[in-house]
């Protein structure tokens, strides 16, 4: 393989809800550093069925070019039709790396190109670098539950690939004056050779919990020792406007939905506010919420390693330290003008 | 009758494993070997999958000799063979070299019972990248259909399956051909408490044993280390931030002062009014 055929660094646009997906902003945030320590262009991938819009979406983010597949066959998203697509887009302009968002999609069809193109593919990335001269991928992850990092290299095949988990890296701030260029790309690629057909798509009428998103979390753990224990997080978040996070203890002791698990098997949250109650701090934990803006830690253990990870840490019982502190919200000065404000 | 294999691996149990602080290498000693716990709910599903339409379960591993053991908890849970490759030459694999060998062992085991249906786990908790499922249904050449959290039916005589893959905000309801390879969710069963016969056929059981020279023609160059197009350059401890402060006094005063503290961030909080 000569690996000097390949260049330029791209990054897979997911479409979620007719939009891009947030993490294929970061992507490109991070993909254009990279980038620019190589010299050479930012491209992102598009597939879809009447996704040409979005195309012009991404030059404000940092893309140069954007490779456009728009077709009545990759109306919903499947291995096989979208796989085909990176494969051949692959072969005609090879890349040198290409990064895909930690997503079910974005890992799903990482792993099935990744066979095919015979490449290295490192999962679940939260650090990137690149080597500015060999243009070597420095991929780094949490390894064996988070109990170490690694750095991953991919030295004799191209493209090199990643995953990248959601919330690790940062869109730039838009640019509407920058532009780039669209190329349109087309695939011979007929209903009866893909295998797969999607029925349906169900949305669950459940209200999606964006704990993502939110910029106040309260998080409870094993601590709050049962599923009625665990109510005082639901009333402490609902006073304070935040949303409910929680430890895989609390999820897996069935207290809470999955949904709201925070870590390194649940969510990576960035919120300006963390409030960790009774939870332990276990490294799985911790990776998925140590960038929060601040972290507050509620414990009755003054040796748990929560405080470790905290900017200020309380010593105590949740269920004294907690009623306290609500009471102390509801007289917060000027409060009403901002509850007004909400309503 | 439907044939069909579940891939299982032997991991540490990394939530109990201790590091080698020097050597940032695990203490392998320090933690027991089990059956990947996502594992477990790959073999389950294969096994109310035979109970609903008839049909034999396989497990197949890549691992040490000691993973004898996984596959006799396998035994337990209701799989009826299972099969151990293992060879110095499988060392080193990343998830490339690993859906090769066991995409081998897959194609030797239908030499002996053409298999239908390949189910994965979702994840492993050491290697923990969901890739080798995938990995395995393209060299097999059979849709991958990750993230699977119900199978609604399953039509050997017409040749297709459909199952729910999970989305974010919900599912999607898939039709395949059949053969497939799934790669399920934890949620998609529970494992219950093995039943004692096969308790007692596990405690005895032993598995088929296969070496590389065993699996036919195959190409050694794309095995264990060599076949592995990553590799790890660097390991170390993650960053432990370090603590802050600790507030003191009373309960009261500790609130307090978060207050206090707190206050510079209020245009976060909006306090709902206590309802009277
Ligand atoms: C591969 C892998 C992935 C994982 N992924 C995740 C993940 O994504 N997210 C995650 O959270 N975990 C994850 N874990 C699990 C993680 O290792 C810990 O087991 C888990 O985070 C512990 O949850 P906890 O802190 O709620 O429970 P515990 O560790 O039991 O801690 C409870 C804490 O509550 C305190 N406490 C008890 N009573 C009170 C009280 N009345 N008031 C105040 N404090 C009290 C105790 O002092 C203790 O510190 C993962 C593990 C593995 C192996
Ligand atoms: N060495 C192995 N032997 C058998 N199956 C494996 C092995 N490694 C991974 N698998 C299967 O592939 C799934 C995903 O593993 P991973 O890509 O390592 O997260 C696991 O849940 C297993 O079903």
């Amino acid at each position: 393989m000569n690996l000097e055929e390949y260049s330029g660094i791209w990054v897979f646009l997911e479409v979620k809800d007719g939009q891009i997906a947030p993490v294929s902003l970061e992507l490109l945030g991070a993909g254009r550093q990279m980038a620019d320590k190589r010299g050479v262009p930012l491209a992102g991938l598009l597939i879809g069925e009447g996704v040409a819009s979005l195309a012009e979406m991404v030059f404000p983010y940092g893309a140069d070019e954007v490779y456009l597949y728009d077709e009545e066959i990759f109306r919903d998203y499947r291995t096989e039709s979208y796989m085909r697509a990176v494969l051949e887009c692959v072969e005609k302009h090879k890349p040198e790396i290409i990064l895909y968002g930690a997503t079910s999609t974005g890992k799903d069809l990482a792993s099935a190109v990744a066979t095919d193109l015979q490449t290295g593919l490192t999962a679940d990335t939260t650090m990137l670098d690149v080597n500015a001269e060999t243009g070597l991928l420095e991929a780094s992850r949490p390894a064996f539950g988070g109990n170490i990092m690694a750095t991953i290299l991919c030295k004799k095949h191209r493209p090199q690939m990643a995953t990248v988990r959601p919330k690790v890296m940062k869109a730039l701030p838009p640019d509407p004056n920058r532009t780039g260029q669209i190329i349109r790309e087309t695939i011979e690629l007929r209903e009866e050779d893909i295998r797969t057909k999607v029925l349906e798509i169900v949305r669950e009428t459940k209200e999606k919990v964006r704990l993502d998103e939110a910029d106040v979390i309260v998080a409870g753990g094993k601590g709050l020792g049962s599923r009625e224990g665990f109510e005082l997080i639901h009333r402490f978040a609902e006073k304070i406007g935040a949303t409910v996070g929680a430890s895989r203890d609390a999820v897996e002791a069935g207290w809470i939905d999955h949904q709201h698990q925070v870590g390194q098997t649940g969510v990576t949250v960035t919120p300006k506010v963390y409030f960790a109650i009774g939870i332990s701090g276990a490294i799985q934990h911790i990776v998925g919420m140590q960038n929060a803006g601040l972290i507050i830690a509620i414990n009755k253990d003054p040796e748990a390693p929560i405080f470790q990870s905290s900017h200020y840490g309380i010593v105590g019982d949740a269920f004294e330290i907690v009623p306290i502190l609500m009471e102390a919200f509801q007289k917060m000065p000027d409060k009403e003008v901002q509850y007004g404000g909400k309503i | 009758m439907l044939h069909i294999v579940a891939c299982i691996k032997q991991v540490p149990d990394t939530k109990i494993i201790k590091m080698n602080p020097k050597t940032n290498t695990m203490d392998r000693s320090s933690a027991p070997a089990i059956l990947n716990p996502y594992d477990a709910h790959a073999v389950e599903e294969a096994v109310r999958l035979k109970q609903r339409y008839g049909g034999v379960v396989s497990v197949v591993t890549m691992g040490p000799p000691p993973a004898v053991k996984a596959i006799r908890k396998c035994v337990e849970i209701g799989a009826d063979e299972g099969y151990l490759i293992t060879d110095r030459a499988f060392a080193g694999a990343d998830t490339l070299a690993t859906s090769y060998a066991l995409t081998k062992a897959i194609e030797k085991i239908s030499e002996i019972k053409p298999v239908d249906l390949v189910i994965c786990g979702k994840m492993t908790i050491d290697g923990d990248t969901g890739q080798v499922g995938p990995g395995i249904a393209r060299r097999l050449d059979i849709p991958p259909l990750t993230n699977v959290n119900k199978v609604v039916e399953v039509n050997q005589s017409e040749g297709y399956v459909i199952v729910h893959r999970k989305l974010e905000d919900g599912y999607e309801v898939i039709r395949s051909t059949l053969p497939c390879l799934f790669s399920v969710e934890k949620e998609i069963n529970e494992v219950p408490y093995s039943p004692l016969p096969n308790m007692l056929r596990a405690a005895r059981y032993q598995p088929v044993i296969w070496a590389v020279n065993d699996l036919g023609e195959i190409d050694r160059t794309l095995l264990g280390l060599k076949g592995s197009p990553t590799i790890v350059a660097k390991v170390w401890p993650p960053e432990k931030p370090k603590g802050g402060e600790r507030l003191e006094g009373t309960a009261q005063e500790q609130v307090s002062r978060l207050m206090e503290i707190l206050q510079e961030k209020q245009g976060l909080f909006r306090v709902k009014e206590e309802q009277v």
